[in-house]
């Protein structure tokens, strides 16, 4: 028997939801402090921060969007994403000089990972901030 | 900006806490659930590290 398709809900209005997400881009945590989940949102700004902050101390770098094979484009162009979710971390630390150049060492290459993951888990932070604003959970 | 230099474990159990910490936070439930499913992530994390590992340094004879 066909499995029965949930029907989709529809999306909130911009206003309702824009704000937390745009915030908890911008600073891990802030979308969940907006709305007023401190506890969660202390915890999320501890574990991203400290994650982009190691990567940083392990001199990983930050990527550069890059095209060329499908693989270089998807990896450089991804990794620039990543990067770029972490919001004013990735920001600061272009502007004061911090990114550094790509140089060979497991070290450095899990600093990048950690950079990268970083953004990543912020992603996962603006998706919960977006479900909280829309009403979708607690 | 001082320099940190860990070795695998130790970065690798340190990807893992903090991963586990926002898996934890962004999943739904209440916060006892919540709690509960950041000690999973953690140990299932430490379980593919170690399992991981000890399949490397067997293939690797």
């Amino acid at each position: 028997m066909a499995k029965e398709k949930k029907p989709k809900e529809p999306l909130p209005p911009l206003k309702q939801w824009l704000g937390p997400v745009a915030l908890a881009w911008f600073v891990p945590g802030g979308g969940h402090f907006l709305l007023k989940r401190h506890g969660r949102a202390a915890l999320l700004l501890v574990a991203i921060t400290a994650m982009f902050l190691l990567g940083l101390m392990m001199r990983g770098t930050l990527f550069q969007p890059k095209t060329g094979d499908l693989l270089t484009t998807l990896i450089y162009c991804g990794g620039f994403l990543g990067n770029l979710a972490s919001g004013i971390l990735y920001m600061a630390t272009v502007w004061f000089g911090y990114a550094q150049p790509d140089v060979a060492g497991h070290v450095h290459d899990y600093g990048t990972k950690f950079l990268v993951t970083a953004g990543l888990l912020n992603v996962l932070a603006m998706v919960d901030a977006f479900e909280i604003a829309a009403g979708r959970k607690s | 900006m001082p320099k940190v230099t860990l070795n695998h474990f130790e970065a690798a159990l340190l990807f893992a806490l903090f991963t586990s910490i926002v898996f934890g936070v962004v999943t739904t439930r209440t916060d006892r659930d919540r709690v509960i499913y950041g000690v999973k992530s953690f140990g299932y994390f430490l379980l593919a590290l170690f399992a991981i590992g000890w399949l490397m340094f067997l293939s690797h004879g």
